[in-house]
């Protein structure tokens, strides 16, 4: 049985490594029958645990309906994530969740979906890009805006180019600096909310990044008239339980682990603004 | 309602011996290192008769009162926190197999407790402690476990101490509820009440006597005077608009002077619930455990995030501490997270005061 | 084939080699140690190889003469990963009570029959002052626990954690009473980093602060705390300019009180 109190075995089907520090783990739980059971809602993440160091809190970066298995992308920035690299196809780790509340995809359905993400904010929503082209037909137009510091810092080149072949689907992406050849803007993403082709009356936008970067993309995108209850936020917080227990994820009165990791704008907006807290 | 009851201190050992005899390891107030200690306690004479405790701002003191009272003191570092939220716990032990792991749940210990001398404060720091760990989404098997088997034998507070301010947050001195027995003790023993089915039964095993009016008359005026003797206030039930309105207040830096981020007020707070999560591989490479223990917002891991401290100053510490405790605790749980047991300000050790400080934020 | 086991060398530099103690006096665990790594270099306990290369090189002293300069870089050449242990290693130690004092010129005439075999620099420095250090454990001396602790970590191919809250969180864990508030003792508990489990204030005794300062130490607010506790200015200073006297801010407090005496 799944508790959500002690983690269960997973074994990595496949790993992908995305750029230098970023790396995608395929995974399946060692007992199927907890496979079988396993729901997921993209936004929600799981506490990922390499025995011996530790816990991360993840988000979940494969389609919910894929059953088979599940994926992560992650950043080897910290002692667990750094030892997670070192891991192999084959190799057993630890698997506590999901956790938390998801995208509100439900919502979006019917409307532009206007995606934004700061860095590595992109892996909690590549789900929902790939979630909403596999169902293009229940969403209105798809706009895609990735900002990175460098260019170099842009994984899933290839799927960007390739999204933005798509109907009804826009990309655009900035850097703050960038290579030579570069076919995108520079500067900052801010700066692209204008060029943005949504309908501010029948529009959801989900933003993933920074917390500087999405108090800003919230300005710009009310400036263009989106109501700031249909803007949606994915939010961190060094979570250790991942229960609403610990503590540690508290933003004012909200424990981002299970309250979140997703808020409306309005639930969370004076907090954010305020940063330091 | 029923008439009250009376058991005189000549008694008093036949309620440790009831509540044995249902089971029950006791536990109570002891002076012990200068302090009142709460440990598992078989004779009545353990119970630190005589004492008197003075409390200030960074300071605890017992002394040796001319009275032959067992409860003529308001409070020690610690009463109920730490045996239904452990201090440190093994969660899991996850060990190597020959082509993986195994994980394993740590067993959680359920010898039930009988707890003697509780104190209101304490019952209201409880009934948060169980909402937060017994009431949401996810409720705590190791908590529960332990609150599950729990018998609560209150003591209303008669002396309070000079940092007590319950009667200001409503939450004292007389326990009201949620208990299974209350005393309120007088020269020479206490009155007594069940407030559940086990309480009475537990009352019909002990040799009480009617109380006299006088009785219950010096019992109510004790309360009364304890109440009325608080000097410390907290200025304001609901401090959640007015505190989240300064976040910049010039006090945050003033207070952070003085403040040393030890993290003793948050030890010591029998609402505070924050815990972290360690992990330590076994030398042998056979397997790791993972425990948890008590944290605070005042250490690093609190703020930590890959790589990023979110609150790197003292004043951002203390911010958080306060604006918890005080504002956005009534988000979480419908009311302040303070219950006026002061143990925060007799703990500090540069006697840093809560009431003080809210009220400076407030000006 | 057996996978070759990780290579360990201890070294020693000016220490009380109280330190390497953390591994000889583990018992069982220091036979469970010996089966999972090869001990190249471990003079105390009786492995000669300074040079080595090593997966993990663990250094115990400070910087404290001329030639600990050259060998501390040949250690750092020859370790993939250098673990500092102790507080003479990881903040120069007892023996940087010496630093910036004037007087100091001239102890070594003062205290030794045979001045002229005494090669010392003028200030006793933490090894990172002079090479790249992978991971800091405090104490004086460090525990078994922490020792281990790192090294099984290590071993699991992780960066262990290094925790750095007060000795206070741990003195309240363990249910000690509070003796700066029950006694009004002169404890650094509040400022200095964990690890000793709370080992002094657990038997009733002030904190030394062996375990040098915590992350975030108010240490001006804990010296004026113990001025008001009645401390006399020399007195705050001593409490300060001990086993970690050149670790900030415990150097930049203590001196301040030294001074104003």
């Amino acid at each position: 049985m799944n508790s959500p109190h002690v983690p269960q075995t997973a074994r990595i089907v496949e790993r992908i490594q995305e750029s230098d520090d970023i790396f995608t783990l395929r995974l399946r739980f060692s007992d199927a029958a907890v496979q079988d059971g396993y729901r997921f809602a993209p936004g929600q993440f799981n506490m990922v645990y390499l025995p011996g160091a530790g816990e991360v809190p993840i988000s979940l970066s494969s389609d919910p309906e894929e059953r088979e298995d599940f994926a992560h992308t992650i950043r080897a920035v910290g002692r667990v994530t750094r030892g997670l690299a070192a891991l192999k196809p084959g190799d057993e780790i630890g698997m506590r969740g999901p956790y938390g509340r998801g995208w509100p995809l439900d919502e979006a359905e019917g409307k532009d979906v206007f995606i934004i993400t700061g860095g590595l904010g992109c892996a909690p929503v590549v789900a929902v890009i790939h979630y909403v082209l596999k169902r293009r037909e229940r969403f209105k137009r798809l706009v895609i805006l990735q900002g990175v510091k460098h260019s170099h810092d842009l994984i899933w080149r290839a799927s960007y180019e390739r999204w933005a072949q798509a109907t009804d689907t826009q990309v655009l992406i900035a850097a703050n600096s960038t290579e030579a050849l570069w076919p995108w803007h520079v500067g900052s993403p801010i700066d692209l909310v204008s060029q943005a082709e949504f309908d501010p009356a029948n529009a959801v936008t989900m933003i993933c990044g920074p917390e500087g970067m999405m108090v800003a993309a919230a300005k710009a995108l009310k400036a263009r008239g989106l109501n700031e209850a249909d803007i949606h936020v994915s939010l961190e917080r060094n979570m250790q339980c991942a229960l609403g227990l610990c503590g540690h994820c508290q933003l004012g009165g909200h424990f981002v682990c299970k309250d979140g990791p997703v808020f409306s704008y309005p639930e969370v907006k004076v907090l954010l603004e305020r940063g330091g807290l | 309602m029923p008439a009250s009851r009376f058991l005189p201190h000549s008694a008093l050992q036949s309620l440790l011996d009831a509540l044995t005899a249902r089971g029950y390891a006791v536990i109570a107030p002891q002076a012990r290192d200068g302090c009142i200690v709460y440990t598992e306690t078989r004779h009545a004479d353990e119970l630190p008769w005589g004492i008197r405790l003075e409390q200030d701002p960074g300071s605890s003191r017992t002394i040796k009162g001319t009275h032959r009272q067992a409860f003529a003191w308001a409070n020690g570092p610690q009463a109920l926190k730490p045996l239904v939220f452990a201090p440190s716990e093994p969660l899991w032990r996850i060990s190597r197999q020959a082509d993986g792991y195994a994980v394993k749940a740590a067993e959680t210990p359920q010898r039930p407790l009988a707890v003697i001398g509780v104190r209101a404060c304490d019952l209201a720091a409880l009934a948060i402690q169980d909402r937060h760990f017994l009431h949401g989404p996810y409720p705590d098997p190791r908590y529960g476990a332990r609150r599950e088997g729990m018998l609560l034998v209150a003591v209303n507070c008669t002396h309070p101490a000079s940092t007590c301010f319950c009667a200001s947050t409503g939450d004292g001195p007389e326990a009201k509820t949620d208990f299974d027995l209350a005393l309120t003790e007088l020269d020479d023993g206490f009155v007594i009440e069940a407030g559940s089915a086990e309480g009475e039964q537990i009352l019909a095993a002990l040799p009480l006597q009617d109380a006299r009016a006088a009785q219950v008359e010096a019992a109510a005026a004790g309360i009364r005077h304890a109440a009325e003797s608080q000097t410390r206030a907290i200025p304001g039930r609901n401090l959640r608009d007015a505190l989240m309105a300064r976040l910049e207040h010039p006090r945050w830096q003033e207070v952070a002077q003085r403040c040393l981020a030890c993290g003793n007020c948050t030890m010591v707070c029998p609402t505070c619930f924050c815990h972290a999560e360690t992990e330590q591989p076994e030398l042998d490479g056979s397997g790791s455990l993972h425990s948890r223990e008590w944290d605070s917002c005042f250490g690093e891991r609190h703020g930590y995030i890959h790589g990023k401290q979110l609150r790197p100053e003292i004043s951002q510490r203390y911010r958080q501490w306060l604006t918890h405790k005080l504002a956005s605790w009534h988000d979480q749980f419908g009311r302040s997270g303070c219950v006026g047991c002061g143990r925060c300000i007799a703990w500090c050790p540069v006697g840093i005061d809560i009431t003080e400080e809210a009220a400076a934020l407030l000006k | 084939m057996k996978a070759q086991r990780p290579r360990i060398a201890v070294h020693k530099f000016a220490s009380c080699d109280g330190c390497q103690l953390a591994f000889l006096n583990a018992g069982e665990a220091l036979l469970t140690l010996a089966q999972r790594v090869e001990i190249l270099h471990f003079a105390e306990a009786g492995w000669l190889d300074p040079l080595a290369k090593v997966d993990i090189a663990f250094v115990e002293g400070s910087i404290s003469a001329p030639h600990d300069i050259e060998r501390i870089r040949a250690v750092r050449e020859s370790a993939k990963f250098l673990v500092t242990i102790g507080a003479c290693a990881t903040a120069g130690g007892l023996q940087a009570l010496r630093n910036g004092v004037k007087e100091a010129a001239g102890w070594v005439a003062d205290i030794y029959a045979s001045p002229q075999y005494i090669e010392s620099l003028p200030e006793s420095r933490p090894v990172s002052a002079h090479v790249k250090v992978d991971l800091e454990i405090w104490g004086c001396p460090v525990t078994i626990e922490q020792v281990l602790g790192a090294t099984a970590s290590l071993l699991n191919g992780v960066t262990p954690v290094n925790p750095g809250e007060p000795v206070c969180v741990e003195c309240k864990r363990r249910g000690h009473a509070c003796i700066m508030v029950t006694q009004n003792a002169p404890c650094m508990g509040p400022v200095t980093r964990t690890g000793c489990g709370a080992l002094c204030p657990g038997v009733g005794r002030a904190c030394y602060g062996c375990f040098g300062p915590a992350e975030l130490p108010n240490a001006v607010s804990m010296a004026k705390h113990f001025e008001q506790a009645g401390l006399d200015k020399r007195e705050v200073a001593r409490r300060f300019l001990f086993i970690t006297s050149a670790a900030q801010p415990f150097a930049d407090v203590g001196r301040h009180y030294k001074e104003n005496e």
